[in-house]
C-alpha cells in the first residue's frame, strides 16, 4: 500500500541503486587492497582513530590480570622465585658460554670478512589482542613505527619464533604468526643442517614441513632452527621440534608436522627484533646494472 | 502481539544522532574485547546487530553510508581485506530496508527468523570473500555468530527501546 503512494517526499535513488553503489566501492577497494598496497596510508590513518577504542577495549582483561596478580598466594609467589632464581643461575652460566662464544665467533667472522650476524636491537612488546579474523592467526602488539618496528621483522619470545611483522601502524603492529596459514619461514635441521621450509597449517601448535621427499632424512624428534637464508630471520632462533612423520611411497612428497618452540599463543609479552642488517637489494637480479652504473660513474669520475 | 509492537513503536521519543553514533562505538567497543578460542567463534556481531536495529526502526538515520563507513572500521581493528566487512554491512543495511516494514508488525522475538537470515548472509558474504581469496572454510561454527547474534536480538530490542522511552527533560518534547 504504502508503496503505491506518490513520492511526497524526495528520498534519493531506491536501495538497489544504493546496494549496487556501495558494492562497487567495496570491489574497488578489495582490489586496490590485494593487489596493489595503495591503500596503506588509509588504513593507517583509521587505525589511529579506532586506537583509543582499541587500547580501551583491553583494559577489561588487563585490570583482571592485574587483579589476579594482586591476589596470588603466598606460596605461588615462593615457587615461583625459588624457580626463577634456579633459572637465572641456569642462565648466567649459559650466558657467560654464549658471551664467550659470540666474542669467538665475531673474531673469526672478522678473520673471514663475512658479515656480521643479527646484532640489532631489540623492543619488547605487549600482545593486545589476538586477531579477531578465524581465518588467518594474527596478533595485535603495542608497539608500532614509533618504536621503529617495521614490517618484515622477526618476533620471537623467549623460547623460540613467533612470527613476522605484516603491517605497522603509528602506535601498534601486526604480527602474523607462524602457524599462520600463509606463513612460511625457512628453516634448517640442527642435527645435519638440512634447509626446508616450513609452513603453517592454520591451526594452533602445528606446522607443516612440505616439499620434502619420503626418504628425506628427518626423524621425529628433529630440532628446527631458522637459516637465515631469507634476510628476515636471523639465523639460528629455534623454531619447532618435528613431531609426526608420514611416509606414504604412494605420494610424492612426506608428510612431516612440527609443533612450535615458542608459545605462539600463549604468553603476554614478545620481542620484536629490529633489523638492521642491511642486504643489497635483491641480490639476485640486480648486478649487472648496478656495476654498470658504477662503472660509468667511475669513468665519469676519471 | 502486532498491535502491542505497534504501540510501543508509537512511544518512541525520536532518536538523537549522538545517541546513535554512542550505541555504535559501545558496540565497536564490544567487538574490540580480547575474544579467544571458542569466545570468539560465538561472538555476535554487535556492530551489525547495531546498525541493524538503528536501520529498521529510523531508516532515516542509518543507512548505507554510516554502515558502509562502520564496516571499513572493522575491517582495519581485525586486520582483514579493506571492504570485506564494509560489503557485508552494506548488504545488510539493503536486506533491513526490504524486510523492515514486513518486520514491524512482529514482536521482537519473531522478528529473531528475520534477524537470522540476515546475518547468515551477510556472514556468507564475508566467507565468499575469505574464500576466493585463497582462504579454506573453517566448519560450520563459523555461522554460530549468527545464531548467537539473532538470539540477541530480543534482548537488544528492549535495551533500546527502554532507553529510548526515557525522556531526559520533560519541558523539551
Amino acid at each position: 500500500m504504502d508503496t503505491q503512494l506518490p513520492p511526497l517526499f524526495k528520498r534519493g535513488p531506491t536501495p538497489l541503486t544504493r546496494l549496487v553503489f556501495f558494492t562497487l566501492l567495496s570491489l574497488l577497494l578489495f582490489v586496490t587492497d590485494a593487489r596493489f598496497k595503495y591503500l596503506d596510508t588509509f588504513r593507517l590513518s583509521l587505525s589511529v582513530i579506532i586506537y583509543p577504542l582499541q587500547k580501551l577495549a583491553t583494559a577489561p582483561g588487563l585490570i583482571l590480570d592485574r587483579a589476579s596478580d594482586f591476589f596470588a598466594t603466598h606460596s605461588y609467589l615462593a615457587d615461583e622465585n625459588a624457580r626463577l632464581k634456579q633459572q637465572n643461575l641456569l642462565n648466567a652460566a649459559q650466558l657467560q658460554r654464549y658471551q664467550a662464544l659470540e666474542e669467538e665467533n665475531n673474531r673469526l667472522r672478522r678473520l673471514l670478512k663475512a658479515r656480521d650476524g643479527f646484532q640489532g636491537n631489540a623492543a619488547l612488546a605487549e600482545i593486545l589482542y589476538s586477531g579477531r579474523d578465524l581465518f588467518s592467526r594474527r596478533i595485535v602488539i603495542d608497539k608500532g613505527r614509533q618504536d621503529d618496528v617495521k614490517p618484515g621483522e622477526a618476533v620471537v619470545d623467549d623460547t623460540g619464533v613467533i612470527g613476522q611483522v605484516t603491517r605497522a601502524f603509528p602506535f601498534v603492529s601486526e604480527v602474523t604468526l607462524i602457524t599462520d596459514k600463509e606463513q612460511t619461514v625457512p628453516v634448517e635441521v640442527v642435527r645435519n643442517g638440512l634447509r626446508a621450509v616450513v609452513f603453517g597449517a592454520g591451526e594452533a601448535g602445528e606446522l607443516e614441513l612440505r616439499y620434502m621427499p619420503v626418504n628425506v632424512d628427518i626423524q621425529t624428534g628433529d630440532e628446527l632452527i631458522t637459516s637465515g637464508i631469507d634476510g628476515t630471520y636471523p639465523h639460528g632462533l629455534p623454531v619447532g621440534v618435528v613431531s609426526k612423520i608420514e611416509r606414504n611411497a604412494a605420494y610424492a612428497f612426506a608428510r612431516i608436522f612440527c609443533t612450535p618452540n615458542a608459545g605462539v599463543d600463549k604468553h603476554r609479552q614478545v620481542i620484536v627484533l629490529l633489523s638492521q642488517t642491511q642486504f643489497p637489494e635483491n641480490m639476485a637480479a640486480e648486478p649487472v646494472p648496478q656495476t654498470r652504473g658504477k662503472a660509468k660513474k667511475a669513468r665519469r669520475g676519471n | 502481539m502486532p498491535s502491542q509492537a505497534a504501540k510501543a513503536q508509537d512511544i518512541l521519543l525520536p532518536v538523537r544522532t549522538s545517541y546513535i553514533v554512542l550505541t555504535l562505538a559501545l558496540a565497536f567497543f564490544l567487538n574490540l574485547l580480547p575474544w579467544t578460542g571458542f569466545g570468539l567463534l560465538i561472538r555476535p556481531d554487535f556492530v551489525a546487530l547495531t546498525l541493524l536495529y538503528w536501520c529498521i526502526h529510523w531508516p532515516r538515520k542509518v543507512g548505507f553510508g554510516t554502515a558502509w563507513g562502520f564496516g571499513l572500521l572493522v575491517d582495519v581493528a581485525d586486520a582483514t581485506l579493506l571492504g570485506e566487512h564494509a560489503f557485508a554491512y552494506s548488504l545488510l543495511v539493503y536486506l533491513a530496508i526490504i524486510l523492515r516494514r514486513r518486520m514491524m508488525l512482529f514482536s521482537a522475538r519473531e522478528q529473531v527468523w528475520h534477524i537470522l537470515p540476515i546475518l547468515l548472509v551477510s556472514q556468507l558474504a564475508i566467507l565468499l570473500i575469505k574464500v576466493y581469496n585463497g582462504a579454506e572454510f573453517i566448519g560450520w561454527g563459523y555461522f554460530l555468530s549468527s545464531v548467537t547474534g539473532s538470539l540477541l536480538w530480543p534482548v537488544l530490542s528492549a535495551l533500546f527501546a527502554i532507553l529510548l522511552r526515557l525522556k531526559p527533560d520533560p519541558d523539551q518534547i
